[in-house]
């Protein structure tokens, strides 16, 4: 230990001499144990009495009965936005899976029936084991048409893979 | 006394004495719990419920016992299966045979006997739990060996050196009581222990022997290994130590037998040091001289207890209602309720007490209720340290416990039976 701490110093260009260590002389009355025992159980006490009368306080959470309110610009779960007429706002313009640096979001586009619109998403699925919840998506969108707004981040459990991908249905009905 | 009586009355105090450290282990658990939580800011175990009824956590200790005896009873196939059953065994039968020594309230003259309220009265008398306690180390070291586990023999040895080392700082510290009582027998120390010092002064134990009474609580620390000095089960070095190889029923009888032991030892330090079932300045006669207005008091803390606690449950409704929507919402009312009943009881009770004329044995049985309280009371207060103190001081290394049992606390303990000799010679005792 000692070799270790000269090492030290020669690396680093220090002289012992100029060196000061400064170590707490044990009293006669911290080596007693005693005193010292009960001013730290004074300390446990002064805890324990506080939050025993001021359970209000605490900063627990009981969590499934109360939960904390998000932020407004918190980012959960995606969801997908509806036209007036129920059918969905995307145009399948592709911004939002180029823009997405985990390569999450995967649509598959097709022709429109309606003659006004180019193009509308068949397949739109975002697969939530690769998703980073960056939010690039939602800004890249030129139509509003996805947004993370849900609030939900907590029902993010499946047993299996497939069941983690968000299919187009899901999204919408969100 | 005829025979039935006799037999009924001994059958009474060793149940008596059987039932209350049982009795009081699921309390100990939720202090364990909650108090922990408590003293590092947390909340603390608090769901489970039977109805609305949550009494915060303390259903959590009988769920606990429900479930390991549930479990599975395991028993891996390298043990050596005899001693593997057998240490859980001793380890609770042992620290339930301790208990029946302590006196609890003083005698009872009653149908031309006396009724000593001492489950078991030997000459023996404090040297009693000191050799039973040491069999209690046995469990220990024939868990660690059967269980035929590296951590378990360690938590064996561990625990077999440091019952040598603190035994003897133990039974030193006991001989200046010894010599102060003049009396192994436990009954006659407690009966001591009423009379004042200086005349203001009750003469217990702590005030006498103040060393001698710090010594043994540091001894009976280490004894019932609680934490500064629990190394046959520190998890952070080996697993769990002993109790490494058990589960289900076989690991909650030693998680059972700890806490009789830290009840145990809270037991014996009130009866040897804190004046067992003494109240401070209120001798038996006394007592028994004024057994109606000591109901009364009794009563009027019923009353007090109540209502208070009444008035603070009551208003927890409005958070639980925003908490919980099951029956749990309720507990406050239904507790407050109960609550306003037991003071409703009380003021009953204080009504009973005024115009109720006592029968014979009635002064007598007042008093040894006084005293029983109050013996449990100090002994619940020393439970309590037991786990404040796990909960607030930092465990020892293994050089420095044994440093500390043999070259300070036994050195100090000899020191104090010199002084105390020489004291006794000063003034004239004995």
């Amino acid at each position: 230990m000692a070799l270790d701490r000269e090492r030290l110093y020669e690396r680093l260009g220090v002289k012992p001499e100029n060196i000061l260590v400064v170590k707490p002389e044990p009293t006669f009355w911290t080596r007693l144990y005693v005193v010292e025992v009960f001013k730290g159980m004074v300390i446990t006490m002064r805890h324990m009495l506080t939050n025993l009368f001021a359970q209000g306080r605490m900063f627990t959470l009981q969590y499934p009965e109360l939960q904390r309110t998000l932020p407004p610009r918190f980012r959960g779960r995606h969801r997908l936005m509806k036209k007036e007429d129920g059918t969905p706002r995307c145009v399948a313009c592709m911004m939002c899976p180029t823009a997405c640096p985990a390569d999450c979001i995967h649509i598959e586009a097709a022709d429109s029936p309606d003659p006004n619109v180019e193009k509308i998403p068949v397949r739109f699925e975002i697969d939530l084991m690769r998703c980073i919840f960056c939010g690039y998506c939602v800004e890249a969108c030129p139509k509003d048409a996805i947004r993370m707004d849900t609030g939900l981040f907590t029902n993010l459990a499946a047993t299996r893979r497939e069941d983690f991908v968000m299919t187009m249905d899901k999204m919408l009905s969100e | 006394m005829d025979l039935n009586l006799h037999w009924a009355v001994q059958l009474g105090r060793v149940v008596l004495m059987w039932i209350f450290p049982l009795g009081l282990l699921p309390l100990m658990i939720w202090f364990e719990r909650k108090a922990s939580a408590f003293m590092q800011d947390r909340t603390g175990p608090n769901r489970a419920a039977i109805g609305p009824i949550r009494l915060g956590g303390i259903i959590h200790p009988l769920a606990d016992v429900l479930k390991l005896l549930g479990k599975e009873d395991v028993k891996p196939t390298q043990v050596k299966g005899l001693y593997f059953t057998l240490a859980p065994l001793i380890a609770i039968m042992v620290s339930q045979l301790l208990f029946i020594i302590v006196p609890f309230a003083d005698s009872i003259h009653l149908a031309g006997g006396t009724i000593k309220l001492q489950a078991l009265q030997i000459d023996a008398g404090v040297l009693y739990p000191l050799a039973v306690s040491s069999i209690f180390v046995y469990s220990i070291i024939l868990a660690g060996w059967a269980s035929n586990n590296k951590y378990g023999v360690l938590g064996g040895l561990r625990a077999a050196a440091q019952v040598v080392s603190y035994e003897i700082a133990l039974g030193l510290s006991i001989v200046g009581a010894l010599m102060v009582y003049g009396t192994a027998d436990l009954s006659e120390m407690v009966r001591q222990q009423g009379d004042l010092l200086f005349g203001f002064l009750p003469k217990w134990g702590v005030f006498v022997q103040p060393l001698g009474a710090l010594l043994f609580l540091v001894a009976a620390f280490a004894e019932t290994n609680r934490t500064p000095f629990d190394l046959p089960e520190r998890d952070a070095e080996i697993v769990a130590g002993y109790h490494t190889e058990y589960s289900a029923i076989r690991f909650a009888s030693f998680y059972m037998a700890e806490y009789i032991n830290i009840i145990v030892a809270s037991g014996l330090v009130v009866t040897l040091f804190f004046g067992g079932w003494q109240v401070p300045w209120m001798s038996t006669e006394r007592l028994r001289d004024n057994a109606g207005l000591v109901l009364q008091v009794l009563f009027g803390g019923m009353v007090v207890v109540g209502f208070g606690a009444a008035a603070l449950t009551i208003p927890w409704h409005k958070r639980l209602a925003r908490q919980y929507k099951d029956l749990r919402r309720l507990e406050g009312r239904v507790l407050g309720v109960a609550f306003a009943g037991l003071g409703l009881l009380g003021v009953a009770g204080i009504f009973a007490a005024r115009s109720i004329v006592l029968p014979d044995w009635g002064p007598a049985a007042v008093a040894a209720l006084v005293q029983f309280s109050a013996f449990a009371t100090k002994t619940l207060l020393f439970a309590f340290g037991f786990i404040w103190v796990r909960w607030t001081l930092p465990s020892f290394r293994y050089d420095q416990l044994m440093r500390l049992g043999w070259k300070n606390m036994m050195p100090v303990a000899l020191v104090n039976v010199a002084l105390t000799g020489i004291v006794l010679l000063w003034v004239g005792g004995r």
